[in-house]
């Protein structure tokens, strides 16, 4: 009773905040594979365990067990998402430490035996960093070139996992143009020569069916802030049956089995496992809505201005993803153009350095189409006004700045 | 039985309320702190707002913090990051600290619990340089103080760079990075009232550190990924709310010096306190009885609503004899028996006098049990 009356009191401060916090007024956010909102459902869940049960999971108590309990909870809930069990998930502070985790963990532990790491140009920067500093540390690295639609040729990458490969790391879904890599035929190829198959599933949880046991995943990285879940948390699941060896790369109390070391946040864990549960429960209809609104924005845009390009793969694509190239305009003028709506020219992480996406430039795209690249994210949140208006916006604007920039200029 | 009474703040202190308050709104934020639109750049200023906040409580530059995802990665950054040929520990470190260095050399304290300072510059003069040497501020489990700023000074005299974890020091006596003037520093916000899933680390603008998680550039390229927005800016009124309420630890020395005072009426020679001659941080006292194991202590207590702990709170379900109690020379048999009670600003002089009742109540029913 009490945790409902609760409930309801949290919903409307909740609905009230999101309203006032960022006025009417505000800019129309379309970037959800930066980051999404925290669900109120999410959060709802989150905000006992900031005083009223604040205890260290780790505490031998009666405040540490009830937070121990939810953890777990949150652990199954997580696992589930992946058709994984609980204890193959070691929660970490977010996916560029999965990723991280998992490719210097892996290579740490198999070095003896193999060294050999395979990935794609097109992966996270994080992901790249990684297979990077072990290139720096002795291993061999390949990374696969895709073609213009984003995926990257399965029988090259046949050839070149040997049995010297000790991990292939292909994201599920990427996180400029939204396209889904063929988790299970990659799965296999890893599996027949013995390398473990690592993926980046931070954009695809709720976006795609996924199976880390159909799919032969062996590691899965999973975020919690780009599936509605709060900032500052995330998973590596880690295979147990073949079990996969992993080095730890925090150590201390030896919390997660020794994988993953400091206290768990449990108000984060809990949101994580919420956001998880919500996201299997909702993805079918929700990708349905997504996608219909995507679609709804996409031939707008195509219909109503000239010379616009899809940038990957159109079929296989999450549902909230548009990654469009306006030809003939200047990319930043675009950006400077559309303040009511918040859009990016790349990825998060790299988007501050405003230089063209190494994405983008994978697929073979010239400097034009690059550099007037950007990228739509839609998600729970996102509304058919909000659709609408941005294509308004995006139309009156684009016609507006090409008009300008061909129209012949006084001296 | 609900647990009313917590006496456990070392291993995780309540939420403030001021921190409460700016968290439900951090939440229901918009944005990536990286996107350049005016989502992301708001989110932006919000962290640097923080940085400023939680620089001032160390008294250290806002470009110094480092944020981590607590203070176990910010030890290991530290401990990993720094690159050096021979790394010294004390004795009685954090377990992030002893088991993440590569084969340190282990200095050890004495049985006050304070370093031999002799030992350890002799460590460090006979070490191959360069030298990393990680002292705690304060002691997690006995609450002793080391005296810092002398360690840097010996450190300093040989070349060494000095990490110093002050996580359970700091926001319970006042902690200066300048004055103490060490090189690194590791805070972590659950343990000021912040949330958890967030600490620092303080990186002296001299320190060449290398990252350890690696991405997308994040914190001047020392830690990557996206920033933990809502913790950065609870950690940041965490900071700034301890920062002006350091006086309220004097009525948590007062406490505790009551709660002493009684155990060792009530006790006598039965009873001992660790680190008691020793400067202490106002809040903890590690103590031992001599008849009943902390394990039995721990269970009886959480039974009577009272929660404290047997050593860290780290390593979930290990009942071990704590390590830093065997470095202070505190036999097995004694050290199996002590427990931590670690005080609050939300403690009350009800609170200890509820735990001490009840805790002479144990050793009436352990004698009757026993007998």
């Amino acid at each position: 009773m009490e945790r409902n009356a609760h409930t309801n009191i949290t919903l409307d401060k909740m609905a009230v905040a999101h309203r006032s916090a960022d006025n009417l007024s505000a800019p129309i956010y379309l970037d959800y594979q930066a980051t999404t909102p925290v669900d109120p459902r999410v959060l709802d869940v989150m905000l006992p365990w900031f005083n009223k049960q604040f205890g260290n999971v780790h505490s031998q108590h009666h405040h540490g067990w009830q937070a121990d309990e939810a953890v777990e909870c949150a652990r199954a809930q997580t696992a589930a998402i992946i058709g994984a069990q609980s204890r193959e998930i070691v929660i970490t502070s977010g996916a560029t430490e999965s990723n991280n985790l998992a490719i210097k963990g892996v290579a740490n532990a198999y070095r003896d035996k193999r060294n050999h790491i395979v990935t794609c140009v097109t992966e996270h920067k994080c992901v790249l960093e990684s297979c990077l500093q072990m290139e720096r540390d002795g291993f061999d690295v390949t990374r696969l070139a895709v073609d213009s639609k984003g995926f990257i040729d399965l029988d090259q990458l046949y050839d070149v996992v040997t049995d010297n490969t000790v991990l292939v790391s292909i994201m599920a879904v990427n996180n400029e143009i939204g396209v889904i890599n063929p988790l299970r035929e990659i799965g296999e190829i890893c599996r027949a020569a013995g390398a473990f198959f690592h993926t980046d599933a931070a954009q695809a949880v709720g976006k795609i069916l996924l199976d880390v046991k159909a799919a032969n995943i062996d590691l899965l990285s999973i975020s919690g802030h780009k599936i509605y879940g709060p900032k500052g948390v995330g998973a590596l699941y880690v295979r147990r049956r073949p079990k996969v060896r992993l080095e730890a790369q925090m150590s201390g109390g030896g919390q997660e089995r020794g994988l993953r070391s400091g206290t768990l946040p449990t108000s984060l864990c809990v949101g994580l496992g919420m956001a998880c549960m919500i996201a299997g429960r909702e993805m079918v209809s929700e990708n349905q809505r997504i996608r219909m609104l995507r679609d709804h924005l996409y031939q707008r845009l195509m219909s109503e201005l000239d010379n616009v390009m899809l940038n990957g793969d159109a079929e296989r694509r999450i549902p909230g993803n548009l990654n469009l190239s306006f030809a003939r305009i200047d990319g930043a003028a675009l950006l400077m153009g559309i303040p009511e709506l918040s859009v990016s020219t790349g990825s998060a992480c790299t988007s501050g350095s405003l230089g063209p996406s190494y994405v983008l430039q994978a697929l073979g795209l010239d400097a034009d189409s690059s550099d007037t690249a950007l990228r739509i994210g839609l998600g729970r949140f996102t509304t058919m006004d909000e659709v609408e208006y941005a294509a308004d916006r995006l139309i009156a604007v684009v016609s507006e700045q090409r008009g300008k920039l061909f129209s012949p200029t006084l001296a | 039985m609900p647990t009313q009474t917590y006496l456990d703040y070392n291993a995780t202190a309540p939420m403030l309320s001021s921190v409460q308050t700016v968290m439900y709104a951090a939440f229901t934020a918009l944005g990536n702190p990286s996107s350049v639109h005016s989502y992301g750049r708001r989110q932006r200023a919000r962290i640097e707002v923080a940085r400023v906040q939680v620089a001032a409580l160390v008294g250290a530059n806002a470009q110094q913090v480092v944020f981590t995802s607590g203070g176990t990665e910010a030890n290991n950054l530290a401990l990993t990051g720094v690159k050096a040929e021979t790394v010294i520990v004390s004795a009685i470190e954090h377990d992030s600290i002893l088991n993440c260095a590569d084969r340190p050399l282990v200095a050890p304290v004495q049985t006050n619990g304070v370093l031999d300072l002799e030992i350890l510059e002799t460590l460090i003069v006979d070490a191959p340089p360069p030298v990393l040497v990680s002292v705690m501020h304060a002691n997690n489990e006995t609450g002793v103080v080391q005296p810092v700023a002398e360690i840097v000074k010996i450190a300093h005299s040989h070349g060494a760079i000095l990490h110093c974890d002050a996580v359970q020091a700091v926001g319970r006596i006042a902690v200066d990075m300048s004055v103490l003037g060490v090189d690194l520093m590791t805070i972590s916000a659950h343990k000021i009232g912040g949330p958890k899933g967030i600490g620092a680390l303080i990186v002296g603008e001299h320190v060449r550190l290398q990252p350890q998680v690696r991405g997308g550039g994040q914190e001047r390229g020392l830690r990557a990924g996206t920033e933990n927005v809502p913790g950065v800016i609870g950690f940041g009124v965490a900071a700034a709310t301890s920062k002006n309420s350091l006086e309220d630890w004097q009525h948590v020395a007062r406490l505790r010096e009551s709660l002493e005072v009684r155990l060792n009426k009530a006790f006598g020679n039965d009873l001992q306190i660790f680190g008691h001659e020793a400067v202490r941080i106002p809040n903890t006292c590690c103590v031992a009885r001599a008849d009943i194991s902390a394990e039995i202590q721990i269970i009886a207590l959480d039974l009577a609503g009272i929660a404290v702990s047997a050593g860290s709170a780290c390593s979930s379900g290990k009942v071990e004899a704590s390590h830093v109690l065997a470095a202070m020379g505190v036999v097995d048999s004694v050290a199996r028996n002590a427990i931590r009670i670690s005080l609050g600003p939300t403690t009350s002089e009800a609170d200890i006098e509820f735990f001490v009742e009840t805790y002479k109540e144990l050793r009436t029913r352990g004698v009757e049990n026993g007998a």
